[in-house]
């Protein structure tokens, strides 16, 4: 497994864009060309890296452009970039929920997916769901519930469970365990955790505010 | 994560030149197995091709004539969210909505879990049953073969210099058919199976027209147990035909000891899935009839 310090710092490989004739006519993502969300050097390059290239993220409805190297993942991008610190880096291999955010209205692990790859969608974090100042029902159920301890894991689940609300309006415990299946906390809090979802669920009215 | 190229080619034919171009460049869908292997250093690379956005890729369509055709980067949230699909292959949809948990199933593909050849990946087995097909595409053009000769080892596949999968091919559900896949797994969406089994049964008047079982988890790759599935051709409906189709199964596993479970503890499980399996499909070909 990866250490868990930052990878970007390793060293700058190659420049970005030598070696691709033969890949003239490949666009980089022709979904994102069409947003107009890419910067005119990364259209013209056919394939990035591996050194660092211009990326744009929408994040919380704001665009961000980065330079990033096709490798950092949207957590890295995240945290090490942008200071969106919310979203955690506890496993980094896919497996703790700490890092979800979510990516066109469904939830991810943000470390296992590649900034680059998240381009041209709406990606949104824990930063971007209380816009007013005001807690988002979840959040508040958490609090509401003792939903946390040491509370490293509480952004993945708030997230999670944000992600899950906005589809579903679970009926039962079971079905609160069923949208929460990614995410894992080591303090056990499990079951302030659920009590607090099926409470933002009924706040939420389930389902509806997709 | 080493540093790599990265690149989104749009065609199936792009991909294939890349691939063919860069013979060490792996292909990523939706990544919940390639970058963890990568950061790992499970595997290595200094070309990532994202290949979501290759339109092939990413077809879903269910038609009652011809069957479903799944693009092999359809992440796993289309194929149960698609009521059609879901309608006609509730085996399949099950299947999606259990690999990893929402996050996982936000990104990861059918095509994926195919290809990374793991011997525990839970669609195959289904796929199998299911007499699913693969399309490739590759320098020396398509071709098609059934699933259950595509992987030939833990990682390993048939895929040739340049090749990919393109979509997977299931025929229209017959009459009288249903399918299941069970699994036994510790813990439900962060955990690997211990053993599993996939059915697809044709009942017809209480009597097996046909039955293919294919088990995960015991064999270097998904096992396609061809003759516990011919054994119950024509027998009748009851608890002897399955023992004995159950019996088949476990005689052909060929587990490992592991963290997980005993060789023999899965040879027990293979039983019991399959007899298992076999009862919710048969119960599904009723229901569906
Ligand atoms: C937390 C967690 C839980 C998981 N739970 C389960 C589970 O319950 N059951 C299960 O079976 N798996 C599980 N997995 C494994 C994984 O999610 C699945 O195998 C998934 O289906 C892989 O799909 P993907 O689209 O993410 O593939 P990727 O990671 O993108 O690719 C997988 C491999 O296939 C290759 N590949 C991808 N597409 C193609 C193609 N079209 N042609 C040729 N090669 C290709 C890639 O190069 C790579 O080697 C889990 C993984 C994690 C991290
Ligand atoms: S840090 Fe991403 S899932 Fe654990
Ligand atoms: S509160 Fe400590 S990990 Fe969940």
């Amino acid at each position: 497994m990866s250490s868990k310090k930052d990878p970007d710092v390793s060293k700058k490989p190659r420049s970005a864009f030598s070696r691709r004739g033969f890949l003239g006519g490949v666009g980089v993502g022709g979904g994102v060309l069409g947003s107009g969300l890419l910067s005119p050097v990364a259209e013209a390059a056919p394939a990035s890296g591996p050194a660092a290239v211009p990326i744009t993220l929408k994040i919380n409805g704001k665009t961000q452009n980065l330079t990033l190297e096709p490798r950092v993942t949207l957590l890295d991008a995240l945290r090490n970039h942008l200071d969106l610190t919310g979203a955690k880096r506890v496993c980094d291999r896919g497996t703790c929920g700490a890092c979800t955010v979510i990516l066109n209205g469904r939830v991810v692990y943000s470390c296992t997916v590649l900034a680059i790859d998240a381009q041209g969608k709406e990606i949104q974090t824990i930063e971007g769901i209380a816009p007013a100042g005001k807690l988002h029902p979840v959040s508040a159920a958490f609090v509401q519930h003792d939903a946390q301890q040491c509370g490293y894991c509480t952004p993945g689940f708030v997230m999670a469970a944000k992600g899950y609300l906005d589809r579903h309006a679970p009926k039962s415990i079971e079905d609160v365990e069923k949208g929460l299946g990614g995410n894992l906390c080591r303090c056990g809090t499990y079951v302030g955790v659920r009590q607090a979802v099926l409470e933002a669920s009924r706040e939420m009215k389930g389902g509806r505010n997709a | 994560m080493k540093w790599f190229d990265y690149a989104v080619p749009e065609t199936v034919d792009e991909a294939a030149g890349m691939l063919a171009a860069h013979p060490r460049a792996l292909l990523l869908a939706g990544g919940t197995d390639l970058l963890v292997q990568l950061r790992a250093g499970r595997k290595e690379t200094d070309w990532v091709i994202d290949i979501k956005r290759v339109g092939e890729l990413n077809e879903l369509r269910y038609d009652a004539a011809r069957g479903l055709t799944l693009g092999a980067a359809v992440p796993c949230y289309r194929i149960y969210q698609d009521r059609a699909v879901s309608q006609a292959y509730p085996a399949l949809a099950e299947v999606a909505s259990l690999i990893g948990g929402t996050q996982i199933q936000g990104r990861a593909s059918i095509g994926g879990n195919l290809c990374n050849a793991a011997p525990s990946a839970d669609a195959v087995p289904l796929l199998i049953a299911m007499r699913a097909q693969c399309r490739i595409a590759g320098p020396a053009g398509a071709r098609q073969i059934a699933v259950e000769d595509f992987c030939t080892g833990p990682g390993r596949t048939v895929l040739g210099p340049g090749e990919l999968l393109v979509s997977l091919h299931l025929p229209p559900p017959a009459p009288g058919s249903g399918a299941r896949y069970l699994r036994f797994i510790p813990r439900n969406e962060m955990d690997i199976a211990v053993a599993g089994a996939g059915v697809e049964v044709v009942v017809e008047n209480g009597t097996f027209r046909s039955a293919r079982i294919a088990l995960a988890a015991v064999a270097p790759t998904p096992l396609f147990v061809r003759e516990a599935g011919d054994s119950l051709a024509g027998r009748p409906v009851n608890p002897e035909s399955l023992a004995a189709a159950a019996g088949i199964a476990r005689a052909a596993a060929r587990p490992i000891t592991d963290m997980r479970g005993t060789a023999e503890y899965r040879r027990h499980l293979c039983a019991v899935l399959t007899r298992r399996a076999l009862e919710a499909a048969i119960q599904r070909a009723r229901e569906t009839r």
